[in-house]
């Protein structure tokens, strides 16, 4: 009886923080499928209105910003490229320098490391003008290049790769040279597929930090054409409930990737261990 | 020339640790060479240097008439068992003994053909599917060995394979190592420090201390005629027995007893070393002994006990007598079968 009792009042706190996280975002989103007269006239909604297409539809559609040269759509596709060449490509940078890091005789290679490391104390905000000049001078601003290249050398997914190479077992690399595989082979055919649980988390890990950064796209970024979704949430004129679907839109892309990739996730850690 | 030769290998860690001091060997093609001494001993260390998993310090091998110092371990055609198989995780066993092959551009339809093969040599064929994780112990330990046998190499290295298995297995495993080695022909080391293991799979074994040979020759060679100390303790199971002692004149006095005639002009202090083995009971024998333990493994007694000076002592004699705890003993050492080895240098000498 008692476990009944403490076990209900742990659920009960538990539906309690469900309710304070999921309650705002829910009335948002109901909100969002109401006239713009109907929110103006009696504040935000608990229930679904009848204008969720007309509402959503238009915003994707709308010509935005300053010149009107760009749709949410457009955005949406810009934070896709700008969020997924991050993820993509720290990941890549990462492995790679785990890789020399761990597997190379390089001299003063911990020290190395904890240089690299070290850059996770120094954020893009501290660095983001001496960042932008260098981007200026390679001609980078407004271009997805432009976009990517500065916040795709990640220290956390290095130090992850790196603990992980690490504790794979020196006899394996030792069968391996014996099996006839080179450097590269190695890495290919055995450190890729073992860490395969760790890239599937590191690129969710990624993807979600590239789609979520604002100031450095609305530094680099002049023209319209390069906007992303974030950063187009404080550029979005228009009606109270148009700015409404879009908050509810911009949230959709993150928690896609996280579910569609946790599924791998969690295969991979239940599987490989 | 042999078919591997050592010809003074040295190896030096970058630490100053002198692990094997100017090693020789020659093994023979089709040989199987065991390596065995307790950790430490630099026995791996040779293995992984024949296997170019390490440096070279000073000195050559020589593979098939081919300096080996200077080639990379993928272009040597050695194959190895590791210890702990070092199996490869994220591959089934069909690619765990394929992926040799693959890498050195053998077309699929070959690869099939000699992984098959190898699986049926050693049973697996059942298990291809499988990743290692799925196996047992003695399965993983055949994989391992599939994976060498199927590159079809000039030389077998086992480092310790048989150390993960449970006693059962090992002896079962063992004998399996030494059937397929027959059957396959090809030359091996083995390294392990198990003594029994040392013995049973061994053509010839060398015994190794503090990274030298001690002595090198066959099971029996070593077992009956060691020529040293170390390797007199070491060989043979339950160990030998040592009793101080002091030679002049060709007469040794020990502990309470003395034997004259000794072939050998040495003087001075000694260590006697008589096998459990080698002793019989008969009336006024030479050692008394007071038995405080006996171990009965059916086929042998092994019984343990006190000499007068309280040095400990074993006796193996055969299962079918009965010896009770507390009684006292009067040993004869048969036939001249006791070793003289110099106190302070270890050496034999009788």
């Amino acid at each position: 009886m008692t476990r009944f009792i403490t076990s209900s009042f742990s659920h009960l706190i538990l539906l309690i923080g469900i309710l304070i996280m999921v309650v705002p975002v829910w009335m948002i989103f109901a909100s969002s499928t109401h006239t713009s007269s109907m929110i103006n006239m009696n504040g935000l909604q608990m229930f679904l209105g009848d204008s969720f297409y007309e509402n959503y539809l238009r915003v994707l559609l709308y010509q935005g910003g300053f010149f009107k040269e760009i749709t949410a759509l457009k955005m949406f596709f810009n934070s896709f490229i700008m969020a997924t060449g991050v993820a993509i490509l720290s990941v890549v940078t990462s492995l790679m320098a785990a890789y020399a890091l761990v597997y190379y005789r390089i001299k003063h290679a911990t020290l190395l490391f904890w240089i690299i490391f070290i850059t996770i104390l120094v954020p893009l905000e501290l660095r983001i003008f001496p960042t932008y000049s260098v981007m200026a001078e390679l001609n980078l601003v407004n271009s997805y290049f432009g976009l990517i290249v500065p916040i795709s050398a990640s220290a956390i997914a290095t130090l992850f790769f790196r603990q992980f190479y690490k504790t794979v077992p020196d006899e394996l690399l030792e069968s391996a040279k014996l099996d006839g595989a080179n450097t590269w082979r190695f890495f290919v055919d055995f450190l890729i597929p073992l860490s395969k649980t760790m890239i599937v988390a590191m690129l969710i890990f990624m993807f979600v930090f590239g789609y979520n950064q604002y100031l450095w796209p609305l530094l680099v970024t002049t023209s319209e054409q390069y906007w992303t979704v974030v950063m187009g949430l404080k550029m979005m004129s228009g009606s109270i409930v148009h700015r409404f679907a879009f908050v509810i839109m911009s949230m959709v892309p993150p928690i896609l990737i996280i579910i569609v990739l946790q599924k791998h996730f969690i295969k991979g850690v239940f599987q490989d261990k | 020339m042999s078919f591997l030769d050592l010809k003074n290998v040295t190896k030096i860690y970058p630490n100053g640790t002198k692990a094997v001091h100017e090693t020789s060997l020659s093994i023979n093609e089709g040989e199987f060479m065991v390596f065995v001494g307790p950790s430490g001993c630099g026995k791996s260390t040779l293995l992984r240097m024949v296997a170019g998993l390490e440096d070279i310090t000073e000195g050559d091998i020589n593979l098939d008439g081919k300096l080996m110092n200077e080639v990379d371990p993928s272009e040597r055609d050695v194959a190895m068992v590791f210890q702990n198989y070092a199996l490869y995780p994220h591959m089934n066993v069909y690619n765990n003994l394929a992926y040799g092959l693959k890498n050195r551009g053998i077309d699929k339809e070959t690869i099939e053909q000699k992984v098959n093969d190898a699986a049926k040599l050693l049973q697996i064929s059942d298990y291809l599917q499988r990743k290692p994780s799925m196996l047992s112990g003695g399965q993983r330990q055949r994989v391992a060995m599939g994976r060498a046998i199927v590159r079809n190499p000039k030389i077998f290295l086992f480092d310790e394979p048989l150390s993960n298995l449970d006693a059962k297995l090992r002896i079962q495993m063992r004998l399996e190592i030494k059937k397929l080695q027959q059957k396959v022909g090809v030359t091996s080391i083995f390294v392990t420090h198990d003594q029994v293991e040392a013995m049973t799979l061994a053509d010839r074994l060398a015994v190794i201390n503090n990274g030298i040979i001690e002595q090198l020759g066959t099971p029996i060679e070593i077992y009956d005629n060691p020529k040293s100390l170390f390797v007199a303790g070491f060989i043979g199971s339950p160990q030998m027995n040592f009793l101080d002692g002091n030679l002049k004149n060709k007469t040794l006095s020990a502990e309470g007893f003395e034997i004259k005639d000794i072939n050998s002009d040495f003087e001075g202090e000694v260590t006697l070393g008589i096998r459990p083995e080698h002793l019989s009971q008969s009336e006024n024998g030479l050692i008394s002994l007071r038995v405080e333990l006996v171990e009965q493994l059916g086929s042998d007694n092994l019984v343990y006990g006190q000499l007068k000076n309280k040095k400990d002592f074993c006796y193996r004699c055969p299962g079918n007598q009965t010896i009770e705890k507390g009684s006292n003993l009067s040993l004869n050492i048969d036939n001249n079968k006791y070793y003289i080895f110099d106190k302070s240098t270890g050496k034999r000498v009788n």
